[in-house]
């Protein structure tokens, strides 16, 4: 009989080993001639028991993590293909609190399902989506993903249906719907792992969009430091058959680039472009990729319209608070005890994440600051730990949720070198076109310097260069280079004597 | 490089927009984008040599000389930064000084709770490097070369 085994093929599990602990689960299975499959999924999202091998028996799957090349004998040994005991087995991995209390949606099918088979996809519930949506009206569709408050979940929180309205009322022979794989905030794995870990699902809410605006054509522009993300999504796009229909979408690479995650910049990349961000108007949504009417979602909202179709706009809307309705995908990082993948639906603190679930530093010191949003994210101290996470309760305290990512620090931390660093990230990546951002933060970088070397007076000089670039740059890039720099300055003003 | 550009041409010919995939498949076959074929690819493309050359330096991914041996990029964001990547940086750059491999730093390799991470020529990752391991695995990299 043979014996199905599942060891992630995501990109952290691979970075802590997991094709190692393959081949030797292999190895060690021909010399005991026993039959096995190996199925290489997403990760379930727990990082601290990467790679996490999961064994099929017939009570269920059975976990046993962090599993390492040394472990696999002794796994043997302890009968592990049918789920016996053995120091690292950790039983129905879905029954540990970690998991069992989150509320995943988007991410349901990431480390369950095989990321390269379609059938198994379909088989958990995929696929239902598209099914509906051709039996629909174009208006229709966009009116239930309207009704369902999905907002955009790259940071900006556009609302989705508003958004594919526009496009499916301007008039034009050729439409696209691009999305946007870009994720290069850091603090945030989302996209990756659901690209990795269930990338039929982001194929499927493209087809949706694009049965929604009348469009044939996809792109996926995905960051070239995700070439697992890329290599899962060309797999899958090999074995649709026409499932899509005439809906064809072709993936695109970046070229590190972090600008190019900015729509126009980004669509200035697919048409072979240096990725300088766009003047808006005219909005992609009537004049986008190629001068035509272009849907320009991130991962995380295309992969949330499925579901949306399948099951209601209800179903989603009851969940969230205020007009934050649905899930979000957040992400614990940096020092961090249990780093990981946790969705929620909106209306939890940022404590419960950081303590309940990430259970405090990884150091072991207490943590002082944490970054959400990304390097384009405000600092935010303990005092603030209670705020509830939604886009309303961050705008209102000088922060963002961006795309979830939740950076942490312990006291070690200098806030003025990380005020610097964000100066410095936005002189590296600014895309050069307006000049608050191109001059400011290299200025930036000079003031910091001058103030971390002890001249408190440049301190206003900082503010007003922070509000220059704020309300004077084109494009998120130079206009919230100021959050994590006026947080840091403001939370921790001691780092700046 | 003709024989090979030209194929790489053919491939992409009816491709909108396709600099960039060009470039890669160039950069894949030849380690980097030679100053000699900025004047091919613009003009297959009907593009001035200004503005291929303008793609080329603008995005970090692309060379314009062959790169060592190996490449070897240490993540340099805020949540590897909180997992002590400076230190690391320091050390693989004071570790890899005479040795035929490119050093770079980069923004952010998606592991963002389990760094300092590094990532080795295309594919290859690494999580929760500390100097020991980072020494290990450029002793097997040696190795290997």
């Amino acid at each position: 009989m043979s014996i199905t085994l599942y060891v992630p093929g995501d990109a952290g599990a691979l970075a802590l080993g997991a094709d190692e602990v393959v081949a030797a689960i292999v190895k060690q299975a021909n010399k005991l001639k026993l039959v096995i499959n190996i199925v290489r999924n997403g990760s379930r999202g727990m990082f601290w028991l990467e790679p996490l091998v999961e064994v099929v028996t017939a009570q269920g799957r059975v976990a046993y993590g962090p599993v390492t090349v040394a472990d696999v004998p002794s796994l043997f040994a302890a009968n592990f293909t049918a789920g016996g005991k053995h120091p690292l087995r950790l039983g129905d991995i879905e029954a540990l609190p970690y998991l069992a209390k989150q509320h995943r949606v988007t991410m349901r099918r990431v480390g369950i399902v095989d990321p390269r088979s379609l059938d198994d996809y379909l088989a958990h519930g995929g696929g239902k989506g598209l099914a509906l949506a051709h039996s629909m009206q174009p208006a229709d569709i966009v009116c239930l993903v309207t009704d369902s408050g999905l907002r955009g979940r790259g940071g900006a929180a556009f609302p989705t249906g508003i958004k594919w309205k526009t496009v499916l009322d301007t008039t034009a022979s050729q439409k696209y719907i691009v999305c946007n794989a870009d994720e290069g905030d850091s603090g945030t794995v989302a996209d990756r792992m659901l690209l990795e870990g269930d990338p039929f699902c982001v194929l499927e809410g493209m087809a949706i969009a694009a049965l929604a605006v009348g469009a044939d054509k996809g792109y996926i522009y995905v960051r070239s430091e995700y070439p697992h993300a890329y290599a899962a999504l060309n797999a899958a796009l090999a074995v649709v058959g026409d499932w899509l229909g005439d809906f064809h979408i072709e993936v695109r690479k970046g070229a590190g680039a972090y600008v190019c995650g900015e729509e126009t910049a980004m669509l200035e990349s697919i048409e072979g472009k240096r990725g300088i961000v766009r003047n808006k108007p005219p909005l992609p949504a009537i004049s986008g990729l190629f001068g035509q009417p272009t849907v320009i979602n991130n991962v995380i909202t295309i992969a949330s319209v499925p579901d949306i179709l399948a099951q209601g706009a209800a179903f989603y809307c009851d969940l969230g608070v205020g007009s934050s309705r649905g899930t979000l995908p957040f992400q614990l990082a940096g020092n961090i005890k249990f780093g990981g993948l946790v969705e929620v639906p909106f209306g939890s603190t940022l404590r419960e994440l950081l303590y309940d679930y990430g259970g405090g530093s990884r150091t072991g010191r207490p943590l002082r600051a944490v970054q959400v949003g990304g390097p384009l994210g405000a600092y935010l101290p303990e005092s603030q730990f209670d705020t509830v996470l939604d886009y309303e309760a961050f705008a209102a305290i000088g922060a963002a949720l961006g795309h979830g990512g939740i950076v942490a620090f312990d006291d070690t931390v200098d806030m003025a070198k990380q005020a610097r660093y964000a100066m410095q990230f936005c002189a590296i990546e600014s895309c050069g076109k307006c000049t608050p951002c191109r001059i400011g933060s290299t200025r930036g970088v000079e003031v910091i310097d001058r103030i971390r070397a002890g001249d408190s007076a440049q301190i206003p000089l900082l503010r007003s260069l922070c509000d220059t670039m704020t309300y004077g740059s084109m494009c998120a890039m130079g206009g919230m280079t100021a959050y994590p720099v006026l947080s840091a300055l403001n939370h921790f003003p001691e780092d700046f004597q | 490089m003709n024989a090979i550009l030209n194929t790489i041409f053919t491939k992409h010919q009816h491709q909108p927009g396709a600099l960039l995939p060009i470039l890669y498949d160039i950069q894949h076959e030849l380690g980097y984008v030679p100053e000699d074929a900025v004047p091919l690819i613009a003009k297959e493309l009907n593009l001035s040599r200004a503005e291929v050359h303008g793609v080329i330096t603008y995005y970090h991914h692309f060379r314009q000389t062959p790169p060592g041996k190996h490449v070897v990029r240490v993540c340099c964001a805020e949540a590897c930064q909180a997992n002590g990547s400076e230190a690391l940086a320091a050390h693989a750059a004071k570790r890899l000084q005479g040795a035929d491999v490119t050093l770079e730093p980069v923004y952010c390799l998606g592991l963002c709770s389990i760094g300092p991470a590094i990532q080795i020529d295309e594919t290859e990752l690494h999580a929760r490097v500390t100097p020991q391991k980072f020494d290990a695995l450029m002793h097997k990299l040696g190795e290997k070369a």
